[in-house]
């Protein structure tokens, strides 16, 4: 068990210093690009110290006992069973840690459900298994499509090599333009399912028949990528979410040429849509 | 399970064949009862757990197909929380409340017989739900609607053998306090009973007031999947985040169902093992209780991702960061308690030792995923795979695995290999560390759960989780053969069969009589 501990102290200390260390997070959480997954990152630090210090303080005194007070070593049981002062402080001290962590948490709680005032809004519905995006109002409003796996059967079932995103690729992502406050309207069509991207710290269940709401403003362009985060059925691992981050002036292009294919398919729905997709009107060109 | 009992203790005491076993209202018979069945169901969810752990070792698809995985995922957790975990401490409740507090039997023997054998036809069901068309219900042990609704028969197969089971539970819970608060022996005040009579007692209140709630959650779910009901579906005015509101009501009691009598039996333990009395008991007694009426405080921490109002997420939170302290109090009280104690390290005391430590490493996770910033990143990754098994293998298991060894020379009369013990405990807490030790680092970089499947990025850690697996399942073997050597023969066990131990339990013979107190002794 010696052995286990120093594995663990050596695991979290690891996990602190190789976080930035890697394009993929191995050891802790993905790099945050937003200014709420900042937070989550530093509280998690935070925790892991604190934790970390208790830990080393219950099980340096329990190992110490463990190797000193033993009957083989010659060691007498002393009879004392209460102590009413210990008692006290190591009830009240654990409740002052705890508001200690309490205090920062409450700032981010209070951050993340502040979807006020956004500039452009997009609603995500989940279906088994793939997800459609509605850009609802601000830049792109009138856009929409579906967001499904693109990744090879073959890949999946071994006749041909894994490519780098693996399971992580859709064939449209999800495009929003850098600097950006987005509001997320999260809802599905069947089951719960969960939209999550690990970078922008933004985890939302996609609940049938409701609709909630998340945000987050992605502070670096990029690809992003994430998963459903709740079991949806049989191919709940097969809808992954991918997020492009781009310029203004890259935004402004691609919406721009959106509007134009929509436009060039004026009565018909896009064919990615043509089958599971509700109906709305498409030609907002 | 008829077919295999008698045979598995064959010898232990009076003779009487199948009919014996079906119709013992003994509560040492039916506490044996108890801990095979719960033994073989978690080989059962153990062989089920090392299918998933086999899929996943690389990624890909290899093994079975995704389906059939979520087959095996629900599966998993529902044998290992109905059929194995909570069983097997209702067999050490059987076997121990009785001998701990001095009385003849349990309060209700017939009862007590009907609890234990309606075990049997539920796991029946539950498995061989895997048979029915459609395959077992893949929802997730926690049975989401309306995911749930979409169900096969195997669906309904696993609703029915949650009410059987839950009936069960709560004769064994009523059986429980009726005995502990009315045939405790004479000078035997509440606050004298040993602590696990004390955990057990709370953990009973806990059953009688959660698994009805659990059996209407389940019932709702049939009635939308049957009877045309709405209760989960929005389109007819339901609500499906009700259903997670039901269900975790009760979930959440249920966790410390499965680890306070884990207190209780490493409580019992420690100071045996220390040659020094219990640390603070007062104290073990009031923790215990404070655990127990927060556990209904904080149920909704497990849906911090539905979209609570920040108001609701807050108090979540905040309730449920509280539970550290009582916790927190019994961790520093076990380690009071071996603190300059006269400590020697038999099986029954490195089972409990390494309880604490593995157990208090999930304890830490748990309050990392207290925080609802925290937890929006990990709800649903691997890291909540790994704190759970942190608290429920070398939680609940492992002192499950410490009171075996340290009541079986009391059951069997024999003293367990202190050698096969040992190296039991070793394999199990290496194994256990590296198969779910790096989940944490899968679930914070972003590996969901649930899934067959996963990027490139995952695979080493995966491996080295699958190898783990193996080794922790092969592992468990050893206490098999411990057991039935334990039975066979070996050293025999005095009446107080460790040096030191306290309690009623050391008074009678080893092994114990068939019947026991039948004059009540007097406590001091």
């Amino acid at each position: 068990m010696g052995r286990a501990g120093r594995i663990a102290a050596l695991c979290l200390a690891s996990s602190v210093s190789l976080a930035h260390a890697e394009p993929h997070a191995r050891y802790n959480l993905q790099q945050p690009v937003t200014g709420i997954a900042e937070q989550i990152n530093d509280m998690h630090t935070l925790m892991l110290v604190i934790c970390l210090f208790i830990f080393v303080g219950v099980f340096g005194v329990m190992f110490w006992a463990v190797f000193n007070h033993r009957k083989s070593k010659g060691a007498v049981a002393a009879h004392f069973h209460e102590n009413t002062a210990v008692e006290i402080a190591w009830t009240i001290i654990p409740v002052l840690i705890l508001l200690g962590m309490a205090w920062p948490a409450t700032k981010t709680v209070i951050a993340m459900k502040d979807t006020s005032n956004p500039d452009i809004t997009v609603k995500a519905t989940g279906y088994q298994w793939k997800w459609g995006y509605d850009y609802l109002q601000g830049e792109g409003e009138g856009i929409r499509f579906l967001s499904a796996l693109s990744t090879p059967r073959e890949q999946i079932e071994g006749s041909a090599p894994k490519g780098d995103a693996y399971l992580l690729e859709v064939d449209h992502p999800l495009v929003v333009p850098v600097g950006k406050k987005i509001r997320m309207l999260l809802t599905a069509n069947d089951v719960i399912h969960s939209w999550w991207v690990p970078a922008f710290g933004v985890k939302q269940d996609a609940i049938p028949g409701f609709i909630r709401d998340a945000w987050f403003r992605a502070d670096k362009e990029g690809v992003y990528r994430g998963n459903c985060a709740e079991l949806c059925g049989r191919d709940h691992g097969f809808m992954p979410i991918v997020v492009q981050v781009l310029s203004a002036e890259k935004y402004a292009a691609w919406v721009a040429e959106q509007k134009a294919k929509a436009a060039a398919t004026v009565s018909a729905a896009p064919p990615a849509e043509a089958d599971s997709a509700p109906p709305a009107a498409p030609d907002k060109g | 399970m008829a077919a295999v009992t008698p045979d598995q203790l064959h010898g232990h005491h009076a003779p009487g064949g199948v009919m014996r076993w079906l119709t013992t209202t003994n509560h040492k018979d039916i506490g044996t009862m108890y801990m095979i069945f719960s033994f073989i169901m978690f080989l059962s969810g153990g062989v089920l757990a090392l299918t998933i752990r086999a899929e996943l070792f690389k990624p890909g698809l290899q093994v079975v197909q995704p389906e059939f995985f979520n087959q095996l995922t629900t599966m998993h957790g529902l044998i290992m929380v109905f059929g194995a975990i909570m069983p097997a401490f209702v067999g050490f409740a059987n076997w121990m409340i009785p001998l701990m507090i001095g009385a003849s039997d349990m309060a209700f023997a017939r009862m007590n017989n009907w609890s234990f054998w309606l075990l049997p036809p539920a796991a029946i069901l539950l498995i061989g739900s895997f048979f029915a068309p459609g395959g077992a219900t893949a929802a997730g042990w926690t049975l989401y609607a309306p995911l749930s609704v979409q169900m096969g028969m195997g669906m309904d197969m696993a609703i029915f053998a949650i009410h059987i089971m839950g009936v069960s539970s709560i004769m064994g819970a009523i059986n429980i306090v009726v005995t502990v608060l009315n045939m405790r022996a004479p000078g035997m005040t509440m606050m004298k009973m040993p602590l696990f009579c004390w955990t057990w007692l709370i953990t009973a209140y806990l059953l009688i007031a959660v698994m009805p709630v659990l059996a209407g959650a389940v019932t709702m779910i049939l009635a939308d999947r049957h009877f045309g009901t709405s209760f989960f579906n929005a389109a007819g005015g339901g609500d499906p985040v009700m259903y997670q509101h039901i269900f975790w009501f009760f979930g959440h009691p249920e966790v410390y169902i499965m680890i306070l009598p884990a207190f209780g039996i490493v409580s019992q333990i420690i100071p045996t093992f220390s040659r020094k009395p219990l640390f603070g008991y007062a104290s073990m007694v009031y923790a215990t209780a404070s655990i127990a009426i927060l556990s209904f405080a904080v149920w909704a921490h497990h849906m911090f991702a539905t979209g609570m109002p920040a108001a609701g997420q807050l108090f979540f939170m905040y309730a449920t960061m509280l539970i550290a302290v009582p916790t927190g109090v019994k961790v520093f009280n076990w380690v009071a308690t071996m603190w300059r104690g006269s400590l020697s390290f038999e099986p029954p005391m490195l089972w409990a030792t390494g309880f604490i430590f593995v157990f208090t490493m999930g304890g830490f996770t748990g309050l990392i995923c207290a925080i609802a910033p925290i937890d929006i990143q990990v709800q649903d990754t691997y890291y909540v795979v790994a704190h759970f098994h942190y608290v429920l293998v070398a939680g609940s298991l492992f002192a499950l695995f410490a009171g075996a060894y340290y009541w079986l020379p009391k059951w069997t009369g024999h003293m367990p290999s202190e050698f096969l013990g040992k190296l039991h405990f070793w394999c199990s807490i290496v194994f256990f560390n590296i198969t779910f030790f790096p989940m944490h680092f899968l679930g914070l970089a972003g590996m969901p759960r649930r899934i067959p499947d996963y990027a490139l990025q995952f695979a080493d850690f995966n491996a080295i989780a699958s190898v783990g697996a193996f080794g922790f399942g092969l592992s468990q073997l050893i206490f098999i053969v411990v057991v039935v050597k334990c039975i066979r023969g070996g050293e025999r066990a005095a009446a107080r069969s460790w040096e030191s131990a306290e309690g009623l339990e050391w008074t009678v013979p080893s092994p114990a009589p068939y019947h026991t107190f039948e004059e009540a002794p007097v406590v001091r």
